[in-house]
């Protein structure tokens, strides 16, 4: 059953692999060029495990010591995860002591893939969205760890090569947008999140973007509930 | 670096602490057995199809206001979604729609 579980989820992992790698490898190797040692980037891709804020949290140990600050600047930056959570209630649902692993290591990727996909028939979801949740975590943290020790010695272009997680986004959608009947839920989160974009910014439109979607599913669910009572 | 080993210990355990609380506490606050309330239910639902489409965004946000206004972000996703609805072949789309944007950012837009 595990080994089942496990090669369905291998091909899904493979693209974060890729992305994983380099991103968590740029880390390292950034760790490494503000003085920090292996450890540094090793045990903070494993604990805090959520990408964007490792590289703002390089910031925040180079600057004055303020751990109440950056407590709350990691709920603004994370605020997204309370998103997947939600939507994850019920995926989550009666899977003993995997649930608490699944829900620790719930970055955006994984959440993209435990979310959208249905494994095939046969293969256990618990097991296959462990693996999922699992082969993750080890690519990042053995990107982050390779690359504070590759540190000096490698020298290529990469440029480019973080579009990965874009185009994975990009095949989400797709395979979402096809499945769906109805699209406007899709058509909300790229509509509210571009306005806020466009309103407040790249550095400030996520709280507002999430924000302008759940008000605007507010008001759809009151609209809904009018046209067909039964839901 | 500026800070003791034992003040970045702090400030890590406080940034794993955030990240754990926005993880856990839909979890925590609706538990198994507990009716999440119509409208969380309702959320959960159309929330997995708008975050997609959030995160997108959040891909772009900062090429939209770079030289190019995400020109070849927008070439290279066009690219990747057409193949996806054409072939349907996850690590096709990706390989191809990435190695597209290296080669476009790396000699067209520099």
């Amino acid at each position: 059953m595990k080994k089942k579980a496990f090669r369905a989820a291998l091909p899904y992992s493979l693209p974060i692999c890729i992305g994983f790698l380099f991103i968590a490898m740029s880390y390292g190797f950034l760790m490494r060029s503000r003085g920090f040692s292996v450890f540094y980037p090793m045990a903070m891709s494993a604990f805090i495990f959520a990408g964007s804020m490792e590289f703002v949290a390089v910031e925040l140990l180079l600057s004055a010591y303020a751990p109440l600050h950056a407590f709350l600047l990691t709920l603004m930056v994370n605020a997204r995860h309370l998103f997947y959570g939600i939507s994850m209630l019920e995926k989550y649902k009666g899977m003993g002591w995997k649930k608490p692993y699944l829900i620790f290591g719930m970055c955006d990727e994984t959440f993209s893939i435990n979310c959208t996909v249905t494994p095939p028939d046969g293969v256990d979801r618990g097991w296959f969205m462990f693996f999922v949740t699992l082969l993750n975590q080890t690519y990042w943290v053995a990107g982050a760890t390779l690359g504070a020790l590759l540190g000096s010695v490698l020298h290529f272009d990469t440029t480019g090569i973080e579009f990965v997680m874009t185009a994975l986004f990009t095949v989400m959608f797709v395979n979402q947008w096809e499945e769906a009947k109805d699209h406007r839920p899709a058509l909300t989160g790229l509509g509210c999140a571009a306005l806020c974009l466009a309103v407040f910014g790249s550095d400030g439109f996520m709280l507002p973007a999430m924000a302008l979607i759940i008000v605007c599913f507010l008001v759809s669910s009151k609209s809904q509930k009018k046209e067909e009572p039964a839901l | 670096m500026t800070m003791t080993v034992t003040q970045s210990v702090i400030t890590i355990a406080a940034v794993v602490l955030g990240t754990m609380t926005t993880r856990f506490l839909p979890f925590l606050i609706f538990p198994e057995g507990r009716e999440p309330p119509a409208f969380i239910r309702y959320l959960g639902a159309v929330l997995p199809f708008a975050v997609i489409g959030l995160l997108l965004v959040y891909c772009l946000k900062d090429a939209v206001f770079a030289s190019y206004h995400a020109l070849p972000e927008l070439i290279a996703i066009t690219v990747t979604a057409a193949l996806q609805r054409r072939k349907r072949n996850m690590l096709l789309s990706l390989f191809a729609g990435t190695a597209l944007y290296m080669l476009l950012v790396q000699t067209c837009f520099v």
